[in-house]
């Protein structure tokens, strides 16, 4: 394999990860605060990337306002569907929770196919995202570029307001135990709310970032990116933030690698990430970066 | 008095059952015609297209043997597991005479052996694969089959692109990628007389959307022509990262590429590309063609696909067959199916052969400016 053509494959792989990473960052954040695997988060997603479709396609606002209302519009619904699938459960044993999850998950998937419809849409890209760099017979695309900048900008406005603000304390506070937060005057409910509009503006970042990317929308288009950011957050160590960037860069990484190296393998890279998961949870339950840590009782 | 409850609910339900059965046989005025295609999923727009041509026929010919014709649609949700269950419910639900379906030769073949048990006859528009009817006489299809239309961009790949290097890229889990793919390399490989005329086989999986691992390597390997059947989207975007990464010589695919969404997520990557489908508007074949189109205008306001108008044309050999057989016995209709011959439907003269395949010319079209155009028609041996 000529150099050209290995970093080709690295840019290409490292363009896939940082979109996981990004997605991945949103669904370990609600993770380590709730102790929930928010399955949602894919359909949250795609809810986002459609919201940007409409607004740009059917309205005369220019791409980038569109992008922030759709952020906020996508904001607003993952807080509501965590004040109507999660909030009425929290005081019930966690797997209904989860159940609830899985619920809200299909109930969004389908409400989107009736809604939407189920033929695929395209995505509007603004030409300044389709443009093609070549940078010593490497082609990259400038999206390749803009997507790292934006999960690592994603990455450290996270990382501060979780580490450095009253809020993040109190979500820190949240995360660690319920009750006594509650005992010790932080509106548990209120903290939970802002978690979910951090979680959902993530995930509509993300949802917009794949749509100029891959421009093609579908109703089913979370679902997959979903279970992959998923796998990529566990393997980063579940609740750590870092750790979700990390898994995701490793797992777009070694998707592409595999084609590169073992071309014969590239109808099973889908069951490679599922082999990865499994071998994680096998090796290192806790993750790369996760601390062990017993089950709370 | 648990076990009472629980035996008296069994028995209510199974009359519940048992009752709705008898009261749809009631209804003898009206002729059932199933279709099951995919509505949602990976393959909706294929499946909407050929209903729109499946609705158009009914609402042109309603009625048959002076009874009412009524189509009855089930989503397969472009899946396997689902296809089956579509068929299995226009069987045992909705008692159909016939079903016409389905988009995708993957459902097609999914729900053989289901309309093949209960004897019902089913007529596929544009499953291409030569599987779907191989041993199935319940099974026919108003389409070329994929040996042909395999042998067909082979033939273009070497006389008018002028390759002699190709690579392939196939959609891995779909039957109907993976056999046309076999059949351009079998042709293509005899007609340049080198075994290694085929530099790489590459592969992905439905709803992939990431291709730049695939296109990367078959770059490196510098083939004249890359053959690429498989779904529009997942070709569209496998041509747009082709060319993204630099890679700019001419990909040809199958029939499935004629979707306008194809046009919409490739933009102006997919000019250029070429693909075999089975009719053009520019040369109406028949007078039920020229029918087809004007009223597929007047409808739709837009240009009618290849796979609307076969659409049109499996119901249409439904309707026949009804008609000659005299009556809307499922066996007795599947008789008068397997004897259609020198029907002219709006996708050309159909012909049954014995295995129940249409034999029809194929046309090549490319995409210009934005649009489908029309290449060549090629005509079978």
């Amino acid at each position: 394999m000529s150099v050209q053509l290995f970093f080709q494959h690295l840019a290409n792989g490292l363009s896939l990860g940082s979109l996981y990473a990004l997605i991945a960052i949103g669904y370990t954040m609600v993770y380590g605060i709730l102790r929930l695997i928010n399955f949602a988060h894919g359909e949250i997603f795609m809810i986002g990337a459609y919201t940007a479709f409409y607004l740009v396609t059917l309205t005369f606002l220019p791409w980038f306002a569109a992008f922030v209302v759709a952020l906020g519009i996508t904001c607003i619904l993952g807080m509501g569907v965590e004040r109507i699938a999660y909030r009425p459960l929290r005081d019930h044993p966690r797997i209904s929770v989860m159940i609830s999850a899985i619920g809200a998950s299909f109930f969004i998937q389908n409400l989107a196919i009736v809604i939407f419809g189920g033929r695929p849409k395209t995505f509007p890209v603004p030409p300044m995202f389709g443009t093609i760099i070549t940078i010593g017979g490497v082609n990259i695309v400038s999206i390749t570029f803009i997507i790292p900048i934006i999960t690592l900008i994603a990455l450290f406005v996270l990382l501060f307001i979780v580490n450095k603000t009253k809020t993040g304390m109190a979500m820190r506070a949240v995360s660690t135990d319920h009750e006594t937060a509650r005992l010790m005057a932080i509106n548990v409910d209120n903290i939970i709310s802002i978690t979910f509009a951090i979680g959902s503006t993530l995930a509509a970042i993300g949802g917009i970032m794949w749509g100029l990317k891959y421009p093609q929308l579908l109703p089913i288009m979370g679902l997959i990116p979903g279970l992959k950011c998923f796998i990529a957050a566990v393997v980063g160590g579940i609740g750590n933030i870092k750790g979700a960037v990390l898994g995701g860069f490793l797992l777009g990484l070694m998707e592409i690698m595999i084609i590169a190296f073992l071309p014969a393998l590239s109808g099973y890279r889908d069951a490679f990430a599922f082999v990865l998961l499994i071998v994680i949870l096998l090796v290192r339950p806790s993750g790369i970066l996760g601390s062990v840590q017993g089950e709370k009782v | 008095m648990k076990k009472i409850m629980v035996m008296l609910m069994f028995v209510l339900i199974a009359g519940l059952v048992f009752a709705g059965g008898e009261q749809e046989q009631g209804s003898s005025d009206v002729i059932k015609i199933g279709v099951f295609e995919p509505m949602t999923g990976a393959n909706a727009a294929g499946g909407a297209m050929e209903v729109e041509g499946i609705k158009l026929a009914n609402k042109l010919y309603p009625e048959v043997l002076g009874k009412k014709v009524e189509v009855v649609i089930v989503d397969n949700k472009s899946d396997k597991v689902e296809a089956a269950n579509a068929a299995a419910r226009l069987v045992d639900k909705e008692k159909v005479t016939a079903i016409i379906g389905s988009w995708g030769s993957s459902f097609s073949m999914a729900a053989g052996s289901i309309v093949k048990e209960a004897q019902i006859p089913t007529v596929g528009a544009s499953c291409t694969n030569p599987l779907v009817t191989m041993g199935n006489d319940y099974y026919f299809r108003v389409c070329f089959i994929d040996t042909f239309q395999g042998a067909v961009m082979a033939n273009y790949a070497y006389k008018e692109v002028g390759a002699r290097k190709v690579a392939i890229v196939q959609e891995i889990s779909n039957d109907y990628s993976v056999g046309l793919a076999k059949f351009f390399t079998d042709e293509f490989k005899r007609l340049t007389g080198d075994e290694n005329a085929i530099v790489a086989v590459s592969n992905y999986n439905t709803g992939d959307m990431d291709f730049t691992a695939q296109v990367t390597n078959l770059k490196s390997l510098n083939p004249d022509a890359v053959f690429a059947p498989g779904n529009y989207t997942e070709s569209a975007l496998l041509i747009k990262q082709a060319r993204e990464l630099g890679m700019d010589v001419p990909f040809l695919g199958g029939d499935t590429w004629e979707a306008p969404e194809f046009l919409d997520v490739g933009k102006k990557n997919v000019e250029g590309a070429y693909f075999s489908t089975f009719f053009t508007t520019e040369i109406p074949i028949t007078e039920t063609s020229e029918i087809f189109i004007d009223e597929y205008r007047k409808e739709y306001n837009k240009e009618p696909a290849a796979v609307t108008a076969l659409g049109f044309d499996a119901y249409m050999v439904i309707l026949d067959a009804i008609e000659r057989a005299g009556s809307d016995d499922p066996v007795a209709v599947r008789d008068a199916i397997a004897t259609t011959k020198g029907y002219p439907g709006a996708a050309g003269i159909i012909t049954l052969d014995a295995t129940g395949d249409a034999v029809k010319n194929a046309v090549i079209k490319t995409v210009k400016d934005g649009n489908f155009a029309f290449v060549t028609t090629i005509v079978p041996e």
